[in-house]
């Protein structure tokens, strides 16, 4: 990730008047735009060539750090291995000029990998229909949410609130509000856990639903799970669940037979699909038959006797949620990892990402502080506390794996631990790496004993040092202005 | 079925012991664990290929006149190239500012072009896709204007996109008010009347150039919004924003909002996903725009450096007052965008929106001599516009199929009218293809 050049300019920096990086042949007589509403003067593109492209590009990849280049234990980003395969099948030519509106016997081959695939999360996640309109994990979210509140809405009432946990992702309260809950915070246990005595107090008839996160942001399996979904159920309230860390359940245990209504899946987590420096994800929503009348149209329909279709006639739908059909090629490449690994290897991800992690969690448990005791899956949170006496917090700890080839965890989330370092080191990584890694972490904590200020200072080696967020949120430049761009 | 998993069985037993687990699952009670297998079988790579290329062989694409939102374009071989090096593509959101700089800046640049094609001084950093950044830009003008409560609809924006934000403003109490069109333009009479008639109106969208590919009249519609209060919103939808290269931009009748799908802009088709949607703005709104944005400041040794900023709208910070939901955009088709925009530069895109746009007054003036087909457009359009047809559309389209062309989008596929449909001709479309095209027009019946 090192690059040899101190500094890339902006590309439009390098722009010299009458360059361009494409040859465009007109094939037709040529026609001016004219009247009331033609663009006049400079539009402000930059004006390169192919090869200037080419050189500003590559050499902007190399000030970033992904997956391929080593260890990226984000917690609860499931920053796992990106099989190559996926790549080459989303860039099939079939599929890429596959257009949306086009006849249906046109799109067949879109169509049945709509299908097998939502078949397969459902057998995954023992829900009983599946939507992959949803374009990522937060819209999976908002999806469910409208789904619950149609729900309550056909039955007399939506009603008012949402309970959700202290430790939840922000964007489950979020998400809440924008499906027209208010949300009610439920603090977790000494566990770590949904506190259930606190949730049968809560527990009312104006309650819509509760987001669980199931193993928790904390790694934490919520084992009375089954409990807290009939104490919902009880009240007719639903079982939403946040399956942002499915990667630590395939194939050990099935939403579906634990109460869950409905729930969605990161595909670019637990799926194997790149994030792409922050997209494009797929956030499908899986959910019991009492909920279909409500999904997302159009739904995908046939087998291969028939053919496949689009059901657009669904009543009581919440509508549509995407433009389309949500992000279909990057279902896709989902659907090539499940088939490539099948139910057993899926088992074995699950089970490799959690002997990870309960393994860095054993070797680095007397060097860091646990805030919780609880047994954990496939993720471990640490905190600062040991370090701190040396002046020394979170922040410095993750920026200093940096000069050491590590990409940082998950710092300062979820916000019931103090100085969180939230550590998921998925499936993908091999004995040796992890090894490296729990050396590293050792490492970092002597420095903090002996050389604290080389970690403040961290990191030394990238492109550029830490950088002033204050400055850059109280005098925003969001773009550049021309030569004088202070 | 281990292929993706580095770690041998006999590491397994030893990491286990080090840990003295003999039950990793311990944490799940038992009587939650699965007795069966999952019932998917597994397949070697060489398996997997031959599967999709199978079911890549079952997707015909024809020569194609669709578009109503999603466009063929040509996209150079640089941008596959670059796009997929691994360092962006496996990358995660840069919130590891350091060891993150290749995706940041190409955010600020993104920003800046899609602020100069615009006419607008803030751009985000993408949203999911046209629509549902639609129903996000009425949701931050309803924040703007905080006490009014309805928004006014054009008819003429994409009838997918009115569905989503339909759906998004359900559940906030917010009420549409919807305006209807007169000659595929919005009826401007009828913009007066919904808003002498109604002192609630927020905002007023309004797709630019419209669903039916007409370029609305905004020198007309703003001011009419102002008078109506000076304080109501224009939001412009647009989902072909090549257009801009040879029509003035959204920013330069007052527009405060302009959003908008930008999968033109490097992005294939795809079965309509993933997409890249744009959101716009002035400075003034900077604070209630929804969505990640990238920002120039410095690092301890003064150097110019990238960061995510204005976080503090954000749901990660302010959860359940965030100003969306949103997390993981479409950065990655916003890269494609970014690479895309650089290689065709100022002279690029306004070529190519010259050339779409001749291709089309060609088609245009060719159907017009037909027997049965008609252009009902009588505003200026860019790369496509609306037929009417006195003959049985899907007769004709299968016929087309079976010659290999796909005439266009059927109105009747949006619930629309049965004797229309939306004819697109992009620079992958040449004049023999639209000969063809009229040809088979010719003969239809």
């Amino acid at each position: 990730m090192k690059t040899l050049r101190e500094k890339e300019k902006l590309i439009f920096e390098i722009s010299k008047k009458g360059k361009s990086g494409i040859d465009i042949k007109f094939t037709v007589e040529e026609k001016d735009f004219e009247g009331d509403y033609s663009r006049k003067g400079e539009i402000g593109l930059p004006q390169v060539s192919e090869v200037e492209v080419v050189r500003h590009f590559t050499r902007l990849s190399k000030m970033n750090y992904g997956v391929d280049d080593g260890f990226y234990p984000l917690g609860s980003c499931t920053m796992k291995h990106n099989p190559k395969m996926n790549e080459k099948i989303a860039s099939m030519e079939g599929f890429l000029h596959s257009h949306p509106m086009f006849s249906y016997n046109l799109v067949q081959g879109s169509l049945k990998a709509m299908k097998v695939l939502q078949d397969y999360l459902c057998e995954i996640t023992g829900m009983d229909f599946c939507s992959l309109q949803p374009a990522a994990g937060a819209h999976g979210e908002l999806t469910g949410m409208m789904m619950i509140r149609k729900y309550h809405e056909k039955k007399g009432d939506p009603r008012k609130y949402v309970l959700i946990p202290d430790s939840a992702h922000g964007t489950n309260p979020a998400t809440s509000t924008f499906a027209g809950y208010s949300v009610i915070e439920i603090k977790s246990d000494k566990n770590g856990c949904v506190d259930v005595e606190a949730l049968k107090e809560m527990i009312n008839e104006e309650v819509a639903a509760l987001m669980i996160t199931n193993p928790n942001t904390l790694g934490v399996f919520e084992k009375n799970i089954k409990e807290i979904a009939g104490i919902l159920h009880s009240k007719g309230a639903l079982l939403y669940m946040d399956g942002a860390n499915m990667n630590a359940l395939m194939g050990v245990v099935k939403p579906g037979e634990m109460g869950v209504d409905v729930m969605h899946l990161n595909i670019h987590k637990t799926f194997s699909t790149p994030h792409g420096g922050g997209g494009p994800g797929s956030g499908p929503v899986c959910f019991k038959s009492h909920l279909a009348p409500y999904q997302p149209v159009p739904v995908v329909e046939g087998d291969d006797e028939k053919g496949y279709t689009m059901n657009w006639n669904l009543p009581d739908s919440i509508g549509k949620v995407h433009g389309f059909y949500g992000n279909f090629l990057v279902t896709l490449k989902a659907l090539a990892y499940i088939m490539a690994l099948g139910g057993n290897g899926l088992k074995q991800t699950t089970f490799d990402a959690v002997l990870n992690a309960n393994y860095i969690r054993e070797k680095l448990k007397d060097t860091y502080n646990l805030p919780f005791e609880s047994e954990t899956l496939h993720e471990v949170v640490f905190n600062d506390k040991n370090q701190e006496e040396y002046g020394v917090t979170t922040l410095d700890i993750a920026k200093r794996l940096i000069d050491y080839g590590i990409h940082p965890p998950t710092i300062y989330f979820p916000l019931i631990v103090r100085g969180a370092i939230m550590i998921e080191p998925t499936e993908s990584e091999s004995r040796e790496e992890i090894d490296y890694f729990i050396e590293i972490m050792k490492k970092i904590d002597k420095e903090a004993k002996e050389n604290p200020e080389i970690l403040k200072q961290a990191p030394h080696y990238t492109p550029v040092r830490r950088l002033d967020e204050t400055l850059a949120a109280r005098k925003p430049v969001l773009r550049w202005k021309g030569e004088n761009n202070d | 079925m281990s292929r993706f998993l580095p770690l041998s069985d006999e590491e397994r037993e030893q990491m286990l012991k080090e840990i003295g687990r003999e039950d990793l699952f311990s944490p799940i009670p038992k009587d939650l664990r699965l007795k069966e297998d999952l019932k998917i079988r597994s397949h070697s790579e060489k398996e997997v290929l031959y599967f999709f290329n199978n079911l890549a062989s079952m997707n015909k694409n024809l020569t194609s006149f669709a578009g109503a939102g999603v466009y063929h374009h040509f996209i150079p071989s640089a941008v596959d190239y670059l796009s997929t090096r691994e360092e962006f593509l496996t990358a995660y959101t840069p919130y590891q500012p350091e060891i993150s700089q290749g995706t940041l800046q190409t955010i600020f640049e993104y920003q800046t072009m899609m602020c100069n094609i615009l006419g607008m001084e803030v751009s985000n950093a993408s949203m999911y896709d046209g629509a549902t950044s639609l129903a996000e830009s009425i949701l931050m003008a309803k924040r703007i204007v905080k006490k009014k409560n309805t928004v006014a609809i054009s008819k003429g924006v994409h009838p997918h996109y009115l569905k989503v934000v339909k759906t998004y403003l359900k559940n906030l109490g917010i009420n549409i008010v919807e305006v209807g069109l007169k000659d595929y333009v919005t009826d401007i009479d009828q913009l007066k009347k919904r808003l002498s008639e109604n002192s609630d109106i927020f905002a007023f969208a309004v797709g630019y150039p419209n669903f039916y590919g007409s370029v609305e009249d905004l020198k007309e519609i703003v001011p009419v919004v102002k008078e109506y209060d000076k304080k109501a919103i224009v939001i412009t939808s647009t989902t072909e924003p090549l257009s801009f290269g040879i029509i003035a931009p959204p920013g330069d009748f007052g527009v405060e909002i302009a959003c908008g799908e930008a999968q033109s802009f490097g992005n294939y088709p795809g079965f309509g996903g993933p997409l890249l949607g744009f959101l716009a703005t002035t400075e003034k709104f900077v604070r209630q725009m929804p969505g990640r944005v990238a920002g120039q400041t410095v690092d301890l040794d003064g150097k110019t450096g990238y960061v995510l900023t204005l976080s503090a709208r954000e749901q990660h910070i302010k959860r359940e007052r965030a100003t969306s939901n949103i997390c993981s955009n479409q950065g990655w088709c916003m890269l494609r965008a970014t690479i895309y925009l650089s290689l065709l530069g100022e002279n690029g895109y306004k070529k190519l929106a010259k050339l779409n746009y001749s291709l089309s007054e060609y088609a245009k003036e060719k159907i017009g001599k037909t027997k049965h087909f008609k252009v009902v457009n009588t505003k200026p359009t860019f790369n496509e516009f609306t037929v009417q047809t006195d003959v049985d559309f899907l007769s004709f389209r299968a016929m087309c199929e079976e010659n290999g062309v796909f005439p266009g989008v059927h109105l009747a596929k949006f619930g629309l009218d049965k004797d229309k449909f939306i004819l697109t001709c992009t620079e992958v479309i040449t004049p023999e293809d639209i000969d063809k095209l009229v040809n088979l027009m010719e003969s239809a019946k």
